[in-house]
């Protein structure tokens, strides 16, 4: 039986003998409501009891059963663990069968494994991000055993190709992997740069236009249209990126007598501005108009034109909302991937100059991890290194970003 | 003091600050109308493919080289996908064995691309003109691509279609329901309804905040490390495509579940209470019911996040050529938005405008769900 199937039986095994256990149970208990007039718990809590009794230990069977197939200590056989299970379940509806009585209390058991269970997913997230953490943390460990931490950070040559060879056996003498991550890094800076100097003018204007200028009609048209920017998945950003803009600006450079690459920096950067734009407009947007109205009064009653008044007096109340808006939308441009595989470099390169071919983070990571490589060469593991920087780097962005929301916003009673 | 020159400057001031506005929204605008043109005017072509009328032989030699049965001319104009057929036809229709038809056969991708005036349709210059006047007999006819729509992947970009993404997107899609949907509103729940207001709850909150701004490539290192290395999930299955993508979902719904929650007012909870009913049944007979338009909405606009994501499916190798769609969620499958990378790495011509076709079916589909949502929201809505 293999794994798949086990699951299968077991939750069509489970479902319908639950559904039993809910109808005996309920049941049951209508007709001791009948009997003695109305019971503390209605009938249907008497049902759940049921259930509960039933596929708690069926449940816990199963979990212990896979946990050990994946550790690798016992393997327990489909059968026996989908046996074992259901006649465990069986016994325990049983006993909670013979519970059901007119003065039993079924409400609370009830209401107290469904209160545990809220806190089991709420737990969930929690484990997520201990999860990625733990997963990027460990295989970066290694990596780091192997590559010092400082070369790793400061090196200028990315060349890992000589891992690849020795883990395959060819290397040749002398030949050593250089893992130095600052071109990079240069690159995925460029790269937000440009995004950002798209995004930021574009966003905020759009911004401040729907706050303070549109009606209200337009606004509301307005704001889900900027939004569906950023519902457009990013493969489709990219395969635009490198099928229309690259050879556009391929095209400009060589009219102005430049030489630009197909892989070019601006071509994905140009494109990441777009996508982030409502990330900056719609949250701009809020935070423009949660200043309050009797401040622009005040400023337009004394004379002030509404450009001055927006500029002197609401943008200065708005910015611990804006700043936060750009952090965020910083954080998202650095961790986009999609976009940049399709449309940038593969080569690291530290240039200042846009037009040339650059790489970045997310597409070395994807590049490593995509192949057909040995999980353990520092080819691989210099993926998950990587992804610890990404996440480092992003999470003190949105860390930061809440600080300057928090500790400057102003209050408007 | 004259102040009339001024005064002037500062309203041309004004007038240009408010221009820089407009001009930012046109620009958003004018991006947005150009995409969705470009998108579709390269997608367009797809949904055409050339059939070409050639005489087909079913001689016994067919039965061991399917090349045989057309004449050596027509070999490179025809489709290797249809000539694969011809052996099997023959085997359900022994009595056609000897004859000669002509049959409407399935074009090559060359004859396809240099019908439609494709650069780089790759067709060798001794066919062209015979491929031309062919066109203008009538032998070979544009008809509508519903290949696309019916077959799965293809290293044949005449015979190239998005069945088995779309089954696979369709699957990925149910499993990420099914994990993120239950724990998300799980979750909002407890946060809203039962937790305590201590440091634990808090952390969740924040934990819940960050989660929703880790770039989603760290969800595919996750997933690769944990349901592939640690739990054995196979790789590039559609389960292990479905839970990472669930994980990466979750924050999304539940912060638009906890807001849905938060908009039913306290009072029909001390109402209920009032009456007697438990925590539970004030939360599962009155609040959740309330907030159920709110949880769809969020939950559709997560999923579609996650329909249209791609990253994280790469790293647990959903990018493999997967030309049948997959029999279970262990099966290696592929989804739309791979498909649409995988095709736009192909460097024949043909696959170009499949690659925008997919996109054109990806997007309609996102806008529509998104749609949906929006829709859904301005009806339900509820002012208390």
């Amino acid at each position: 039986m293999t794994t798949a199937n086990v699951f299968f039986w077991f939750v069509a095994g489970l479902l319908p003998l639950s559904a039993m256990a809910f109808l005996f149970a309920s049941k049951k208990a209508e007709k001791l409501e009948v009997q003695f007039g109305r019971l503390q718990s209605r009938p249907g809590f008497f049902g759940w009891y049921a259930v509960i009794k039933l596929a708690s230990p069926a449940l816990l069977v199963g979990l212990v059963c896979s946990i050990l197939n994946m550790i690798g200590w016992i393997h327990v056989p489909g059968e026996m663990l989908l046996a074992t299970a259901f006649a465990l379940g069986a016994g325990s509806l049983w006993l909670g069968l013979k519970q059901v009585k007119h003065d039993f209390r079924a409400r609370q058991p009830v209401e107290k494994t469904m209160q545990t269970m809220l806190f089991i997913a709420a737990i969930i997230s929690i484990l997520t991000t201990v999860g990625i953490v733990f997963s990027v943390l460990f295989e970066s460990i290694r990596f780091f055993n192997i590559v010092p931490l400082w070369d790793f950070l400061t090196g200028t040559t990315w060349n890992p190709d000589t891992a690849f060879l020795i883990g395959s056996g060819m290397a040749e003498g002398g030949a050593v992997p250089e893992f130095g991550s600052l071109p990079i890094f240069a690159g995925t800076f460029m790269i937000t740069i440009i995004a950002m100097m798209v995004a930021v003018p574009v966003g905020l204007f759009s911004a401040i236009y729907m706050s303070e200028y549109a009606s209200d009609g337009l606004r509301t048209a307005l704001k889900p249209t900027l939004e569906i920017l950023a519902g457009i998945p990013t493969v489709v950003y990219g395969f635009f990126a490198a099928i229309t803009i690259s050879p556009l600006v391929v095209n400009i450079a060589e009219s102005f007598g430049l030489h630009a690459d197909f892989t070019n920096a601006l071509a994905p950067g140009l494109i990441m501005g777009i996508m982030i734009i409502p990330f900056i407009s719609s949250l701009s947007d809020d935070v423009i108009r949660a200043v309050p109205q009797p401040m622009r009064d005040a400023s337009l009653a004394l004379g002030m034109t509404r450009s001055e008044t927006i500029r002197h007096i609401v943008l200065p109340a708005a910015l611990p909302g804006i700043v936060a808006a750009f952090l965020l939308a910083m954080s998202r441009a650095i961790g986009e991937t999609m976009i940049v595989v399709m449309a940038a470099g593969l080569r690291p390169n530290l240039t200042a100059n846009p037009l040339e071919g650059v790489t970045t983070v997310t597409v070395k990571i994807v590049e490593a991890l995509t192949g057909d490589q040995e999980f353990d060469s520092a080819f691989t593991l210099a993926a998950f290194a990587l992804g610890l920087v990404l996440l480092v780097i992003t999470l003190c962005l949105n860390i930061a970003s809440s600080i300057v929301v928090r500790k400057f916003r102003q209050r408007y009673e | 003091m004259n102040i009339t020159p001024r005064l002037k400057r500062r309203y041309r001031a004004d007038r240009r600050f408010k221009f820089y506005g407009m001009a930012a929204i046109a620009f958003a605008l004018s991006f947005l109308a150009f995409f969705f043109i470009d998108i579709i005017g390269k997608a367009m072509p797809a949904f055409e493919q050339a059939y070409i009328e050639v005489p087909v032989t079913y001689s016994a030699a067919v039965k061991d080289n399917y090349n045989k049965a057309i004449p050596r001319e027509y070999r490179y104009l025809v489709s290797k996908s249809y000539l694969r057929t011809l052996p099997y036809e023959l085997e359900a229709h022994p009595e056609l064995l000897g004859k000669t038809k002509q049959r409407w056969a399935l074009a090559s991708h060359r004859v396809d691309q240099y019908i439609k005036g494709h650069q780089g349709h790759g067709l060798k210059k001794k066919y062209r003109s015979h491929v031309t006047a062919m066109y203008d007999d009538g032998h070979i006819e544009m008809r509508f691509n519903a290949r696309f729509f019916s077959h799965g992947d293809s290293k044949m970009a005449e015979n190239a279609g998005i069945l088995a993404a779309a089954i696979g997107s369709i699957l990925v899609l149910l499993i990420t329901i099914a994990v993120a949907v239950p724990i998300g509103v799980m979750t909002a729940v407890y946060l809203e309804e039962f937790a305590p207001d201590n440091r634990f709850t808090q952390a969740i909150e924040v934990n819940i905040n960050n989660l929703a701004a880790i770039p989603s490539i760290l969800y595919g290192l996750l997933g690769l490390a944990i349901f592939i290395n640690v739990m054995g999930v196979p790789r590039s299955s559609a389960l292990a495509g479905g839970l990472t993508l669930a994980l990466m979902t979750l924050p999304v719904i539940i912060i638009s579940t906890r807001a849905a929650l938060r908009s039913v007012p306290e009072s029909i909870r001390d109402a209920a209470y009032g009456l007697g009913a438990s925590n539970l049944q004030v939360v599962m007979h009155h609040v959740l019911p309330l907030a159920f338009p709110g949880i769809l909405t969020g939950s559709i606009i997560g999923l579609a996040q996650a329909m249209g994501e791609t990253a994280p499916l790469l790293i647990v190798g959903m990018m493999a050529y997967i030309p049948e769609a997959p029999g279970s969620i262990l099966d290696a499958t592929t989804v739309l938005p791979a498909q649409v990378y995988t095709w736009s790495s192909e460097s024949i011509r043909a696959f170009e405008e499949r690659t925008a076709a997919g996109i054109l079916v990806l997007l309609t589909v996102l806008l529509s769900l998104n749609g949906f949502a929006v829709w859904l929201r301005s009806r339900t809505q509820k002012t208390w």
